[in-house]
């Protein structure tokens, strides 16, 4: 693949101004699939390992078998729909989107074309600066995924030169939600970051409703961006591109930057820029073309005959309406006043993508400042050192339990960051790590003192200034004593000992 | 007067994985012709006020609640299928993506 020219990012912005546009899909987290009682393997708790063992005659569009719209996830559709600030459509209807291919067996997949379940919507979007961001939403759908094709034969695996193909349709049939923007204007040089944290506000949303894992490396969030630049003051749009297989926020943004640097390029030397589909490749960071946009969207879609209009009361949607959570902007101003956080601290917690851990944390107990310490600190370092997930090393119940005996002073922070490690390695609770290592602090004044006069006897010249008044001088007696107690004794009140015994 | 013309005819054979003669196309032409031209005349007489009907009933609904039933186990998934690899079908390699 010959690597494509790419213009300087500001350059291009000087000359071009991007417009944006996105799909994306959400795999809802329903015990069953859409359209078929099959267990869903997006569902967090089912574990669906073998391939073609999540399937029931519909996944297969076996003859006379018939979908029926799964309940729960229309409930979910419209709860997502509403935390868009979309209109719900009193009634809605299902289509076929025809197309011949094996990831589907019906040869058609049931989507919804013409009168979607969502649609005309806002979603207010907040950068890292906290600049906030209006992207319009145009709608909202259900439809069904489709199975997993593996290629096997020729050397690369992929789809060239392939011999055959294996089809695994435990995925046939998962619910899905696709939401789809307007084009995004004036987002400018910040087109990028807008990507990202669009991308990251749909999941918060769909998170914060319930309704699906939103992991993307899993594939539970999806995202196409499309990309589109026109000459600065021109009205009429460009032409756009598809990317697809974007699987991580990281990726949404780094797509879109290098989608804009490769159209520039073009644009400037006088070339017309193809409408296709393009694929994101993470390894190379580079996106290449995929199909052409021609017969393949000739999809020939019309109503779906077998399943009727979804019409859901206005009860229904005046009850999940009442149900939603609180918009994730208006609840991030809410808990940045509650807890006291000047912009950088809470924006450091943000970024860190910890907001989730340390509310929880917050909820389980811990005082809001201890929560992110340890959070961005201690654990955020040792996930580093792992390239882990933060969350998935220590539950946000550990952390507040730990807070509560650095606070009662059971654990000074050097001995609470041992249990953090030791919670971590698997060594089980705080309390566990705490007397399987003996890490408590000794509050013994007994042992303590035994162990100030054993210092002070050893440094006499300490003991000389610290009656002359030279409190100061303390602290190398103090060192000595944390040392000996194996760092298990609360420096503050040994301080207090040491002042004690040396006036005496 | 239609709008199915003989290309239009061969395209949605090529979309339906139908191989058509030219002998067909042309009587296909004129057939699918005829039944468009008649669905057109409905058209005549629908006004705003009219809802596109799918369904011959006005129903609406008919869902079901969110509880795993009966699945197939493999063999059972696999047993009519023209070919396998005791736990995926295998099919020819299609030049394409996943859409």
């Amino acid at each position: 693949m010959a690597k494509a020219e790419l213009m300087d990012f500001d350059k291009a912005l000087e000359l071009f101004e991007p417009v944006l546009g996105f799909e994306v899909h959400v795999e809802l987290s329903t015990q069953t699939k859409m359209f078929s009682d099959a267990p869903n393997p997006a569902f967090g708790g089912h574990e669906i390992s073998e391939p073609n063992t999540a399937i029931t005659p519909v996944c297969l569009g076996l003859p006379g078998s018939l979908p029926v719209v799964n309940e729960t996830a229309v409930r979910y559709s419209i709860s997502l729909g509403l935390a868009l600030g979309c209109q719900i459509a009193p009634t809605s209807r299902f289509a076929r989107k025809n197309y011949f291919y094996p990831d589907l067996a019906k040869n058609y997949q049931i989507s919804q074309y013409d009168e979607p379940i969502a649609f005309e919507g806002m979603l207010e979007v907040e950068l890292e600066d906290g600049t906030l961001v209006q992207v319009p939403i145009e709608r909202a759908h259900m439809e069904e995924d489709a199975g997993k094709l593996t290629h096997v034969g020729g050397s690369t695996g992929r789809i060239q030169g392939a011999e055959y193909s294996l089809v695994d349709y435990n995925r046939a049939g998962v619910p899905l939600v696709e939401i789809v923007t307007k084009p995004i204007f004036g987002a400018e040089h910040r087109a990028p970051e807008l990507a990202k944290a669009y991308v990251s506000t749909i999941r918060d949303i769909v998170r914060a409703l319930g309704i699906s894992e939103a992991r993307m490396e899993r594939g539970n969030l999806r995202c196409d961006a499309n990309v589109s630049l026109r000459p600065r003051g021109q009205v009429a749009l460009g032409t756009r591109t598809e990317t697809k297989n974007v699987n991580s926020l990281r990726s949404v943004e780094r797509a879109v930057r290098y989608e804009i640097q490769r159209q520039a390029a073009i644009l400037a030397k006088g070339g017309t820029i193809t409408q296709e589909t393009r694929h994101w490749h993470e390894d190379t960071g580079a996106t290449s073309p995929g199909r052409p946009k021609s017969d393949a969207d000739d999809y020939r879609y019309f109503p779906e005959p077998d399943l009727l209009p979804v019409a859901p009361t206005p009860q229904l949607i005046a009850e999940l309406r009442a149900a939603l959570p609180e918009a994730p902007a208006a609840r991030r101003r809410r808990l940045k006043e509650e807890w006291g956080f000047s912009d950088l601290e809470f924006r450091d917690v943000v970024n860190s993508g910890l907001l989730v851990e340390v509310t929880d944390t917050v909820a389980a107990g811990a005082s809001p400042q201890q929560a992110r310490k340890w959070w961005t600190g201690e654990i955020a370092r040792i996930a580093n050192a792992q390239n882990a997930e933060p969350a998935a090393l220590i539950s946000p119940q550990h952390v507040a339990e730990i807070v509560a005996l650095v606070e009662s002073g059971s654990l000074t922070d050097r001995l609470a960051r041992q249990v953090v490690e030791g919670v971590i390695a698997g060594e089980g609770s705080p309390a566990d790590v705490v007397s399987a290592r003996g890490l408590e602090v000794v509050s013994d004044d007994g042992a303590l003192i035994a162990a100030v006069d054993a210092a002070l006897a050893q440094q006499p010249d300490v003991l000389e200034k610290i009656r002359d008044g030279k409190v100061q001088a303390a602290g190398a007696v103090i060192g000595a004593v944390m040392k000996a107690m194996g760092g298990k004794a609360d420096a503050a009140r040994v301080r207090e000992l040491v002042l004690e015994r040396a006036a005496q | 007067m239609s709008e199915i013309t003989p290309e239009r005819v061969a395209h949605l054979a090529m979309l339906a994985r139908i191989a058509l003669t030219d002998d067909e196309i042309e009587k296909l032409t004129g057939e699918l012709g005829a039944i468009v031209d008649s669905v057109a005349k409905v058209q005549e007489v629908a006004t705003p006020e009219v809802a596109a009907t799918s369904h011959p009933i006005p129903l609406t609904g008919g869902m079901r609640p969110d509880v795993p039933g009966q699945t197939l186990t493999t063999e059972q998934a696999l047993a009519g299928a023209p070919d396998h690899d005791g736990s995926r079908f295998r099919v020819t390699a299609i030049l394409g993506e996943e859409q």
